[in-house]
């Protein structure tokens, strides 16, 4: 029987999200893996540009849900119109694929739930099995990878992991575009937005940071900081931080590197304390050269590092500092 | 106002991870475990709350005989009952099994607003919170950074989106608010927090009691199925730099310098 995988694209500012380019590489490798074709499916409100961008890939069409109810996402509206798609579909998806953004984490468990589906958040690769497909995807703060079965033949949704398929990997094609047929009157918002705002004021611009030092909960406390300084000095580095070095009130907001904080790209990336969670990769994987400094020898930083030293953070950057300061000065 | 707080214990991010014999989790005996994260969050959050406006604070939380030290830790900061799905009937659900538990008991309690965490910090679904709202049909909102409960029944919401930026809505109570870390400043218990704490009630009904049937919960009742779990394989990972602090810090410098050439 031939399978149906149907791709939910996010749109930016009218265009296609850059993670939803990964999830049509995603969707159309799922569709190979389980014998059978991809389309996508456009939730949205003047969707015309991103529905001609969609349908340049080899898609078996273009399905676009297009209402002013649908112009900013809210949770009510965007499930509302998708479970009637779904249940409405000429052929019935077996496979909803979404990229792994925060607002797709916002509202596809709730569609899995009201379709009674099986949830796979934040897969990053899947593979035919006897039975099915198997999905890996990251526990333990991406310490460890579990691979997960879905049961049953129901409909599973899926959520791909930023970064696991890359967006140029899709297959160009052409696709007609065509308009779910939805009825608008019964789809409602839950949420009365109010506005966006930048977190935390003004800014400071870590983008164009030319060494990095970055901090995370491994350093132990706010009384523990002064290595840290003491090598972004010598360096001539901004200081940056993980989350919960932000949370706990030893950093300002702005200094948060990673998918809620700030992208960086230093030629330096140097990661003391910081096990590697990919929400703080996200923000840091274009460094040209990561150094990671960790006691824990099976961290995952060391995966994106070019070098990692095993320690103790508090004995390393004291003697790091003072190396660097007499190799500036020779 | 009556507040549910939903939260999980999990393994500390700190402890070292073992493969269980069977592959299928993580070993754990001799693991230390403590309440995640932004369940911490969670919980400070309506305490506060309960305290601005009156009302109380109920704590839920689902699993094995050793979440009774997360609950009491919660009862010493301050919640005023606990609820424990301890039964084993409960074990080894996804987030969907885990949700159709919780969901169910919110619905026995009645309560106005049900706080989580925004993600376990072990499994990671992402999804148990959103799940518990669609069973009750409640508004929702993941990635939670501001909530402030307004007059009239509504909430103004500060959600997380990418890169620094936030979004700003109102919703309708009740609601389902999945909290992320850093939205406040978690209180430590107090002495007096924790003897009190030693005579709050903890129920623990079974399945039957919240009116659901042994396999429509656990890992009878849920649609996906962990097979293994395993390190990732380290690939094209760090050149390893080996030695005492002085000799690493020395082969580091000569290779920035030579070799990366960024120093
Ligand atoms: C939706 C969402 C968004 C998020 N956004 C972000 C984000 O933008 N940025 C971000 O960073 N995180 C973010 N997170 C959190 C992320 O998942 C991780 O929890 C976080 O990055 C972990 O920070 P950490 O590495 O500092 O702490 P931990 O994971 O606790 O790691 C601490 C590390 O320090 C090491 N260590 C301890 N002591 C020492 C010592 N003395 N010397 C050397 N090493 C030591 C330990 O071995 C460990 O590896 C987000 C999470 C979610 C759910």
């Amino acid at each position: 029987m031939s399978r149906t995988v149907w791709i939910l694209l996010q749109l930016r500012d009218g265009k296609l999200h850059r993670m939803a380019r990964e999830a049509i590489t995603a969707g159309q490798a799922l569709a190979t893996a389980v014998g059978g074709r991809a389309s996508a499916v456009i939730v949205g409100h003047e969707t015309d540009a991103a529905s001609q961008e969609a349908a340049a890939f080899d898609l078996d069409a273009v399905w676009v849900a297009d209402d002013a109810k649908l112009a900013a996402y809210t949770p009510g509206a965007f499930v509302g119109t998708l479970v009637q798609a779904v249940r409405g579909a000429e052929v019935a998806p077996d496979y909803l694929v979404a990229p792994h953004t925060y607002q797709s984490v916002d509202f596809v468990p709730r569609l899995g739930q009201q379709l009674d589906a099986a949830v796979v958040p934040e897969a990053v690769s899947f593979e035919a099995a006897d039975d099915g497909m198997v999905f890996r995807r990251p526990i333990m703060g991406g310490k460890l990878q579990a691979r997960v079965r879905t049961r049953g033949e129901g409909l599973a949704v899926v959520t791909v992991q930023s970064g696991a398929f890359s967006a140029s990997d899709a297959t160009a094609g052409s696709a007609d575009v065509r308009a779910l047929s939805i009825d608008f009157s019964t789809v409602a918002a839950d949420r009365e937005i109010l506005g966006v705002e930048q977190v935390g004021g003004d800014q400071v611009d870590l983008s164009k940071a030319d060494i990095v030092v970055a901090v995370g909960r491994g350093v132990g406390g706010e009384d523990k900081m002064q290595p840290i300084h003491d090598l972004a000095e010598a360096l001539g580095a901004d200081i940056g931080a993980s989350r919960p070095v932000i949370d706990n009130g030893w950093l300002p907001r702005d200094r948060q590197i990673g998918s809620s904080g700030q992208t960086v790209a230093p030629k330096l990336y140097v990661a003391a304390g910081i096990s590697g969670a990919i929400q703080h990769l996200v923000g840091m994987k274009s460094a040209s050269c990561v150094v990671a400094i960790n006691k824990d020898a099976s961290a995952p930083i060391f995966s994106v590092a070019q070098y990692g030293l095993v320690g103790d953070l508090h004995e390393i950057l004291p003697v790091l500092t003072e190396a660097v300061k007499a190799a500036k000065a020779s | 106002m009556k507040i549910a707080v939903c939260i999980k214990q999990v393994p500390d991010t700190e402890a070292r991870l073992r493969v269980r014999k069977d592959g299928r989790w993580v070993e754990e005996e001799d693991l230390p475990f403590v309440i995640n994260e932004s369940d911490n969050y969670a919980l400070e959050e309506a305490l506060a709350i309960a305290e601005q406006r009156g009302g109380e604070v109920v704590v839920i939380s689902l699993g094995p005989a050793r979440v009774k030290d997360a609950l009491r830790k919660a009862l010493a900061l301050g919640a005023k009952r606990a609820i424990h799905l301890a039964d084993a009937a409960f074990d080894g659900g996804d987030a969907a099994a885990t949700a159709r538990a919780l969901a169910a008991v919110i619905e026995r309690e009645g309560c106005d607003l049900v706080l989580t965490g925004s993600q376990s910090d072990d499994a990671g679904w992402g999804s148990t919170g959103s799940i518990v709202a669609g069973h009750l049909d409640w508004p929702h909102a993941w990635l939670v950074m501001g909530l402030e409960v307004e007059d009239g029944g509504s909430a103004k919401v500060t959600r997380e989106m990418e890169s620094g930026m936030n979004e700003v809505f109102r919703l309708q109570l009740p609601a389902v608010i999945e909290v992320q870390a850093g939205i406040n400043h978690p209180r430590y218990a107090s002495l007096k927090g924790i003897m009190q704490a030693k005579r709050k009630p903890i129920d623990t009904p079974t399945p039957a009691e919240i009116g659901l049937s042994a396999d429509g919960v656990g890992a009878a009742g849920s649609k996906i199925e962990v097979l293994d779990v395993a390190f990732p394989s380290s690939g094209e990972g760090a050149e390893m730099i080996e030695g005492d602090a002085a000799a690493m810090v020395a082969t580091l410098v000569e290779k920035l310098q030579r070799e990366a050439r960024v120093l």
